[in-house]
């Protein structure tokens, strides 16, 4: 800890805010504050608008005024190459590789994975959170510590072991290949939701048992709707993370088929032109590809933003 | 993803006052509750326990992925220590790891700190997550359009004021600093919120109290946040550390590990050795000794951090 004390908290409250009388402390220290608050939300956003601008110029005028702050030679060429509604030749005027990118086959590549990844982690870590807080067995908190455990694995250990696997599985360059590995657990997601069905209150579910009603129904008709607010937070988390992996999906897929929008992001900026990058392209390309994400977060962003915390700490 | 804590909860669910009948309900739950884990279990056992064996099986073999393992013993460990790019491998994810980490913990310990005294927007949080939402590939690309040597805004800019233009992506020293910096750009909003949600666990009345006897903001932090928040900011530090390690994606879609070596980081160097070279065992070993580099960090990091825990009883 001693290593971080010294930080530079450029907090910068000078000591103006020694107490005054005037409480309602609009001091110059409250005043830089929010200089540094508002420079911070300024380069944290600036690369959005970089982008933006990028993709709405045409390469050669990019070439020319590199820094004007508004799009140069104004055009939405660079959308068309990347939707492939534009002629190879038409494309390498304008700066294009030329070669054709399936963008709709990657985007429902992206499509099909994330949602398997998410629908099959949350139906299964939330039977298992189920049997984990809800039903009483007899090695229930070891079973559980094990799989806790799982959570200490480094990601990038299990890749080799994995990809070996999902070859002799023969699932390699498919889009289940891609999913598989994160459909079935996350010791996480798990954990999480245990957390959430212990608060539940028992007497509601002994009162349907008394009613008649079995432990399966229990879970689908009364545990599960009582946490559609969880899991929605969980599954948007997981689909986020899932559309953006890079490096598995890099290893499972060869072609077009399998191939999603961050490993097909990363082949269009490899096959550059002779030109020169294709820089307007590149970034329609990138925009594109985030925008399903960013348009995720500011329907879900309440939800996103107060789920990261300490879930389980406090 | 958010951290992980084991709180020992365990509610007490065993009402003593239990009707016979739902008595010998509860007694069946073994069948039930191992169809209910059965996925998750196949899950665990086929993707995390058995990769792990096999990976540290696979290391002691030579294996390149047609033909079958080969056991050599020791030879892939023989090799790696005599391996001049395995150990600057290892040099550069450390300087990575020590320029992404210090860097991204005090800007985020800042945005912490004022959003915690400024303001409680949902949009201010919002805005400074937004990088956290796009993927690596993302952060990467545009990193390098904006930091190109020729055309990128960032050197235009260094270049009105005198300097440059710089390498950032090709020339040797430069290179692991700007992908340390991409990436914090794109974690520290996520660290800031995590370390956010730690302050809220201070009582505010402290802050009014030191007010009262007239402490200054910095004194505060000082005195109040640093030593309170510590807790949580080993757990945040733990855990960004660990992924920090694994870094990947930008150095693949920026330098490809290059100029020479000078952007190797292990992860890389393990890739381009299972699918460059088909070096299957050789690659598992250079996995294993990232795992143990992982194991010590965490090791040392959770020794240090036990010593001083909770300030706040």
């Amino acid at each position: 800890m001693t290593t971080l004390a010294p930080a530079e908290v450029p907090t910068s409250n000078p000591p103006a805010v020694t107490p005054a009388p005037g409480h309602k402390r609009t001091s110059i220290g409250r005043v830089i504050a929010w200089i540094v608050m508002a420079l911070i939300m300024v380069v944290t956003l600036a690369p959005f608008y970089w982008i933006i601008r990028t993709a709405l110029s045409s390469n050669s005028d990019l070439l020319a005024h590199p820094s004007t702050p508004y799009p140069v030679g104004f055009s939405v060429d660079s959308f068309k190459r990347v939707f492939g509604w534009q002629t190879g030749d038409a494309a390498i005027a304008a700066g294009g590789s030329g070669q054709s990118i399936n963008f709709w086959l990657y985007l429902r590549n992206s499509i099909v994975v994330a949602c398997l990844v998410t629908a099959g982690q949350l139906l299964f870590s939330a039977m298992a959170a189920y049997a984990f807080s809800r039903l009483k067995w007899r090695l229930r908190g070891p079973v559980f510590a094990i799989f806790l455990a799982g959570l200490m694995v480094p990601a990038i250990f299990t890749f080799l072991p994995n990809f070996v696997l999902i070859k002799e599985l023969h699932l390699i360059d498919t889009l289940l290949g891609i999913a598989l590995p994160g459909m079935l657990i996350s010791p996480f997601a798990i954990f999480f939701l245990r957390q959430f069905f212990m608060t539940i209150s028992t007497e509601v579910e002994e009162a349907a048992l008394i009613d008649g009603a079995s432990k399966v129904g229990i879970f689908f008709r009364l545990i599960l709707p009582m946490s559609v607010a969880p899991l929605t937070t969980l599954g948007v988390l997981t689909y986020i993370t899932s559309w953006n992996d890079y490096f598995w999906p890099l290893m499972v897929s060869y072609t077009d088929s399998s191939r999603v929008l961050t490993v097909a992001l990363a082949v269009f900026k490899s096959q550059t032109p002779q030109t020169g990058p294709d820089w307007a392209g590149l970034m329609a390309a990138t925009l594109v590809a985030a925008l399903p994400m960013l348009v995720l977060f500011l329907v879900f962003a309440r939800r996103i933003v107060n789920s990261i915390g300490f879930s389980g700490l406090k | 993803m958010a951290s992980h804590v084991v709180s020992p909860a365990g509610r007490p669910t065993d009402t003593q006052t239990r009707t016979p009948s739902a008595n010998r309900r509860r007694r069946d739950d073994t069948r039930l509750a191992l169809i209910f884990i059965a996925p998750a279990a196949v899950g665990f056992l086929v993707f995390l326990i058995w990769p792990l064996i096999r990976g540290i099986y696979l290391s002691f073999t030579s294996f390149n992925l047609l033909t079958p393992a080969q056991f050599n013993g020791l030879d892939n460990y023989r090799r790696m220590l005599l391996d001049p790019v395995f150990w600057n491998a290892l040099k550069v994810t450390v300087e990575y790891v020590i320029i992404n980490i210090g860097v991204q913990t005090i800007v985020a310990l800042v945005i912490a700190v004022l959003m915690q005294r400024l303001t409680r927007s949902m949009v201010v949080r919002g805005i400074i997550l937004t990088p956290y939402l796009v993927s690596n590939v993302v952060a990467a690309l545009v990193g390098l359009w904006i930091l190109d040597t020729s055309l990128g805004i960032g050197n235009q800019l260094l270049k009105l004021i005198g300097i440059g233009p710089i390498g950032f992506f090709s020339d040797g020293p430069w290179v692991i600093p700007t992908i340390a910096l991409v990436n914090v750009w794109r974690y520290v909003g996520y660290t800031s919120l995590l370390i956010f949600a730690g302050l809220q666990t201070i009582p505010g009345e402290l802050y009014e109290a030191a007010k009262v006897d007239g402490s200054s903001e910095v004194q505060m932090f000082f005195r109040i946040t640093m030593p309170l928040l510590r807790p949580i900011l080993a757990l945040v530090l733990i855990i960004s550390i660990i992924g920090s390690f694994q870094v990947f994606d930008t150095v693949s879609v920026t330098t490809a590990g290059g100029p020479v070596n000078a952007s190797r980081v292990l992860q890389f160097y393990i890739y381009d050795m299972a699918f460059g070279r088909f070096q299957f065992g050789y690659a598992s070993a250079l996995a294993v000794a990232l795992l143990i580099v992982l194991v010590i960090v965490s090791f040392i990091q959770y020794r240090l951090t036990r010593a001083g825990q909770t300030d706040l009883a």
